[in-house]
């Protein structure tokens, strides 16, 4: 029996234990473990094109923030949630975009970059902030037909908004494209030895900012998803380093999407039961506590990784045309 | 053959680092920074010229202004100078503002609980609390990238939040002011508080002083050698006998030290209590202040001073032209972006020998 | 009339300080091996970069079967049959065999890659040119030998007109070496054109049509072997009668003063490398350990040096065994260390060339007083090292980054001889250094040798090793397998040996 093996039963055994005892709660606290994790998944595939393709992206967070901030303001100000889901993708993909020059053609060391990023990100946010506004409505959640009515695995899996679909979606399809296709294939070349892509026709700056300024995009949808579907609002801090936590849950997961995707599901679910466990005063702890484990959990997941892990070679490294 | 120049004074640096031409960069940048600020100010409709008179004619323009500039500097030049001895070891300390946080709890603490202390005693062993505390913090983040090599920049970034939650919680519970409801804690004691001499707050005075003698330590002592050393390439360093991993975790310690001193500063000389939500955001100012300095220990001071005033004067902005205080925050972001562009090409050119972009997962 | 394969004109490229291509010309016909001579640093690399599209020459001009390249196309020169197999090879080291040949040029069924069509393709090309791989190995689990092959078949995937071999055998056994001339010869004979790029004498003689030499960036001639030997290429390459050998006096050889017992120690791999190695060395005579990279020679210098953990084994210098791990510690036990990497290890690139002049000393007397370090005497030894060893800058006070390859490790050389240790382990000391550093190096470690001290030379050039040892110890797959006197060596025999041949 392999670890990973021996968690996946406990963990059926503890999900099939607790739901015996109360379905209901049961189903309620692994849809919202579901809906926690979904942006910290998401905000992982933002870390994973990026630094597969050789890109350290710290700036996720800040992503993720203005990207929340403007789907939110956008869709007060238009009163339609779209035009603001719209507009909070193009601002991520900008984000993106700005990440890669810095990284790219200015070769500035991509811790900066990120920082950067973020810092700009706060500081736009922390200006431009108005209290009070609200949007129409959140993006509702969809039942799918049939298939969210089976117990327990129903409600879990199969109530969820759109975002939400569409974000597993592109879990998904990044899995397939990365091991799969073309693309995966030279991405992953340039992120571990770049010159052999260079001097096999591969384009490493094109591809750098094409993945990167995507990524990006898929940085807004996770933030989008905080303002437009989980929550319907936006407060100043927002994100609650949640972009961080989903570099630790990349690492974990070695750089691959299902692995981050069961990380992700393993924190949210984590954080859930934590929630549920509050409420029914089984354990007392003080707020501040309880608002702190994650962050203590990010650190613990990074810790225990760290060292046993293997990134992509090339990352953080400018590249150099020319170079053996 | 070679035409060997007589040694200058600074022979352990590379001889560049004082041409006035590359000191243009901060200051250019400050002024992009203001005058894209500026369109914003105007696209929302206040009259960006008030704004900036009235923000800076109340941090310059008097000698209490001058004061409150002072003492707004005073931890903001130690948050710099922590990162800065972050940076020159190749770590990035993101963490300043908690381990300020936590040095201003623990000063607020001291300040409060020791009773019948002459002031000379109670406010060094308050200062040298708040520090201890400070580089506590920072010291879990240095063993872990020492030992288990997990990259600081995420470990700061989550005990900031980490001890923002501790703290609010002392405050509110164990350390909170009795019969209040106010999450804060008592108002120190007289003996604790520092002195202000005609406007002047002592705490500046000490921040200048420990910049210098950070400057000093780098570039004169072997300690400073260390750092350097580590900073630019662990694998020479290693080989030429440094602990590499004694050197982080010292650099942690210290840059934590210097933060917690900070905020000490800012409890026993500027709010007298702590009290949440006083210093969000100062933590990230290190950053921005550290690298506008050049990453230098002396150069960090004039840019303390820039954006304290504005910090000081940014509440009579409001006042005059009702432009949010948070137009500092943009500001500082703008200067940040803008004087890292071609700046940091040349100080940090990428480089896999450098601590910095490493420790990822190795 | 058939245009040539690669016909180059005039191409000058300057950079500052160096002009690493005046006006050279070169002409490349099907069927044709044409040997590119000249030493580190003649302008080979910046040749081939601008053949390839990577950089622009300031003049002159490049066709390819008629038709000038356009600078940045690689992609289109790569086109156009020109292939090229690198000294570095240009190898994805986690990915398949198969992953690194189709890198480019996916065989796909709509959107994703066709690993069918892709495996099968590899397997014709491998039976197509006789060089067997095995499509789904990891490349860095393969040995070096079998690397290249896949670096050789992903040159010769597509459909390669032009092969461009760029110091191909650095890294193979003189068995290996004799294969791949084979090779080279057969793919000339089925009407490739092709480069070697080399500065290895024997092999121009034993595989040129034509010599093309190379010398500070300029064209000094063209010959071919039937007109010239090795000597005469030597001449040409360096410009006067090298010296083949290096002067030197009988060894006066002391007792023993490092001993290495049973050391073994593993790679980055975890894999063992050194299995069971046993030395040692005397004073005042320099024992040369000859083998192909990539045998454990890394290692064992690493492991000696207490950069690299000791599985089992000791390293003892006059009897007293040195810590495990400890770089400083065996150095204050008296080895210094002329590392291999020397950007890695052994300089600190934007440091003055003063700091890295007392790197590993910097907290001793004279230049630290306790805590505080004394700036004078740093900037005393900086100026009187910088002129003993002919350091060529314009300061003593510039950082070592700006200092030019051979420079660089004359500095390295200047600081480890400075504290005249009881033990030097020289480790590719002439790596990437130009000739007239080459001398000098050599010089300092004759010197060394004559003042007492111990040397141990590990080197991949086995001419290095036949002109400066006085005894010669042959690795190979972990192991030494001999150690002779070295005026009773013979080069083929130590050929062999390198080879894992028993005699």
């Amino acid at each position: 029996m392999t670890k990973r093996n021996g968690y996946f039963l406990f963990v059926a055994l503890a999900t099939a234990y607790f739901y015996s005892k109360d379905g209901d709660v049961t189903s309620s606290v692994y849809a919202t473990g579901a809906a926690f994790a979904l942006p910290l998944a998401l905000a992982a595939m933002v870390g994973i094109m990026c630094e597969r393709t050789g890109i350290v992206n710290i700036g996720i967070e800040g992503t993720m923030l203005l990207s929340a901030f403007v789907a939110f303001f956008v869709s007060s100000l238009t009163k339609n949630i779209m035009i603001g889901l719209i507009c909070a993708i193009f601002t991520g993909a900008m984000m993106g975009l700005i990440l890669a020059v810095m990284a790219v053609a200015w070769r500035m060391d991509q811790i900066i970059a990120g920082t950067i990023i973020n810092i700009l990100a706060t500081g736009l946010t922390s200006f431009l902030y108005v209290q009070g506004r609200t949007i129409p409505s959140v993006f509702q959640a969809i039942e799918v037909p049939v298939l969210s009515k089976i117990p327990f695995f129903g409600p879990v899996l199969f109530i969820h908004g759109p975002l939400t679909f569409f974000g597993i979606f592109i879990i998904l399809a990044l899995y397939v494209a990365i091991y799969h296709t073309s693309w995966g294939l030279r991405s992953r070349a340039v992120g571990e030895h770049p010159s052999s892509a260079d001097t096999a026709g591969v384009s490493v700056v094109r591809l750098r900012y094409i993945n990167v300024t995507i990524a990006g995009a898929i940085g807004a949808l996770a933030g989008s998803y905080l303002s437009l579907e989980l929550v319907g609002s936006f407060e100043r801090g927002f994100t609650a380093g949640k972009g961080f936590t989903a570099l630790a849950l990349m690492i974990f997961g070695r750089w691959n999407p299902l692995g981050a995707l069961g990380a992700a599901l393993f924190f949210g679910l984590a954080q859930a039961y934590s929630n549920q466990l509050m409420i029914d005063q089984v354990v007392n702890i003080p707020t501040q506590f309880t608002a702190i484990l994650p962050y203590v959990m990010t650190i613990v997941v990074l810790t225990i990784s760290a060292g046993k892990v293997r990134p992509p070679a090339a990352e953080g490294q400018p590249y150099e045309k020319g170079q053996a | 053959m070679s035409q060997i120049k007589a040694a200058p004074k600074e022979i352990s640096r590379p001889p560049k680092s004082f041409d006035v031409g590359s000191w243009l960069v901060p200051i250019i940048a400050v002024l992009v920074a203001m005058t894209l600020a500026a369109i914003l100010i105007k696209l929302q409709g206040s009259n960006p010229i008030t704004a900036y008179k009235s923000l800076f004619k109340t941090a310059f323009g008097s000698a209490a202004g001058i004061g409150a500039t002072l003492g707004k500097s005073t931890p903001l030049v130690l948050s710099g100078l922590a990162v800065a001895v972050g940076l020159r070891a190749g770590l990035f300390n993101i963490g300043a503002q908690g381990q300020l946080l936590s040095g201003a709890l623990a000063a607020a603490w001291a300040g409060v609980s020791f009773h019948g202390l002459p002031g000379f005693i109670h406010i060094p062993i308050a200062l040298i609390i708040g520090a201890f505390f400070g580089s506590i913090v920072a010291g879990i983040s240095g063993y872990l990238k020492a030992y288990r090599g997990v990259h600081e920049v995420i470990t700061t970034i989550m005990l900031n939040s980490i001890v923002m939650g501790v703290a609010d919680y002392l405050a509110s519970h164990p350390l909170r002011e009795p019969d209040q409801f106010l999450t804060r804690t008592s108002e120190i004691q007289p003996s604790a508080k520092m002195p202000v001499y005609a406007h002047l707050p002592l705490g500046f005075f000490i921040a200048v002083a420990l910049a210098a003698v950070i400057w000093w330590i780098l570039g004169r002592t072997t300690s400073g050698f260390r750092i350097e050393t580590v900073g630019r390439n662990r694998h020479a360093a290693w080989y030429a006998g440094i602990s590499v991993k004694r050197t982080v975790i010292s650099a942690m310690l210290a840059s934590g030290a210097i933060a917690g001193l900070g905020g000490a500063v800012e409890t026993l000389g500027i709010t007298y209590r702590y009290a949440p939500a006083f210093n969000l955001g100062l933590g990230f100012d290190g950053i921005t202040i550290a690298l506008l300095g050049r990453v230098h220990p002396l150069g960090i001071i004039p840019g303390a001073i820039l954006i304290g005033g504005m910090r000081a004067g940014a509440a009579n902005m409001q006042f005059d032209s009702g432009v949010a205080p948070e137009l500092v925050d943009l500001l500082m972001a703008l200067i940040l972006l803008l004087v890292t562009a071609p700046l940091i090409t040349r100080f940090f050119k990428g480089n896999s020998n450098k601590a910095m972009t490493s420790g990822w997962g190795n | 009339m058939m245009s040539a394969l690669l016909e180059v004109t005039g191409v000058t490229k300057r950079y500052p300080g160096v002009v690493a291509n005046d006006n050279v010309s070169l002409t490349v016909n099907a069927g044709e091996v044409v040997a590119l001579l000249g030493e580190n640093g003649a302008g080979k690399s910046t040749l081939l970069k601008a053949v390839f599209g990577l950089i622009k020459p300031d003049s002159g001009e490049i066709k390819i079967g008629g038709t000038p390249i356009v600078f940045g196309d690689t992609a289109g020169v790569i086109s156009r049959g020109v292939g090229m197999v690198h000294q570095h090879f240009q190898l994805v080291p986690v990915m398949t065999v198969a992953e690194n040949l189709i890198l480019g040029a996916e065989p796909k069924r709509g959107i994703f890659i066709n690993k069918k069509a892709a495996y099968d393709e590899i397997i014709a090309l491998s039976k197509r040119y006789g060089l067997e791989v095995d499509p789904d190995a990891v490349i860095e689990d393969l040995p070096v030998g079998m690397q290249q092959r896949v670096e050789i078949l992903k040159a010769l995937r597509k459909d390669v007109k032009l092969l461009i071999l760029d110091e191909p055998t650095a890294v193979l056994t003189p068995q290996e070496i004799d294969e791949l001339l084979i090779v080279i010869r057969n793919l000339a004979k089925s009407g490739v054109g092709i480069v070697l790029i080399t500065h290895k004498l024997h092999e121009v003689m034993a595989v040129a049509d034509r010599v093309v030499v190379l010398r500070g960036g300029k064209l000094v001639g063209t010959t071919s072997p039937k007109e010239t030997d090795e000597a005469g290429l030597a001449q040409m390459m360096v410009g006067r009668s090298v010296v083949l050998q290096v002067n030197r006096t009988e060894a006066k050889r002391g007792g023993v003063v490092l001993e290495v017992k049973g050391l073994e120690v593993r790679d980055d791999r975890k894999i063992m490398s050194v299995k069971g190695v046993d030395l040692q060395l005397h004073k005042g005579e320099i024992l040369g350990v000859a083998g192909v990279e990539g045998n454990g020679q890394r290692e064992l210098v690493e492991a000696i040096c207490g950069m690299r953990h000791r599985e089992a084994g000791e390293v003892l210098i006059n009897g007293v065994a040195t810590k495990d791990m400890h770089p400083h510690a065996v150095h204050e036990a008296g080895i210094s260390h002329i590392p291999e990497d020397r950007e890695k290890h052994g300089l600190v690139a934007n440091y003055t060339i003063a700091d890295n002049l007392v790197l590993n000393q910097f907290d001793q007397e004279p230049f630290a007083k306790g805590w505080i370090r004394d700036l004078n005497e740093i900037a005393k030894n900086a100026i009187a090292t910088v002129e003993k060893f002919d350091i060529r800058t314009p300061s003593a006070f510039n950082t070592a980054g700006s200092l030019s390859g051979g420079n660089k490790q004359k500095v390295v050389v200047a600081r480890e001889l400075s504290e005249e240790l009881p033990v030097l382990v020289a480790a590719q000391p002439t790596r990437g250094v130009d000739v007239g550093s080459i001398e000098f190096i050599h010089n300092q470690l004759i010197s060394a040798r004559d003042k007492g001290a111990a040397v141990l030379l590990v080197s991949a050039e086995l001419d290095e090793i036949l002109s400066l040892s006085d005894r010669i110890a042959v690795m190979s797959d972990g192991k030494i397998v001999a150690i002779v006197e070295s005026k009773d060596a013979d080069r083929n025999y130590i050929g062999r040996l390198m080879a894992g041949l028993k005699e």
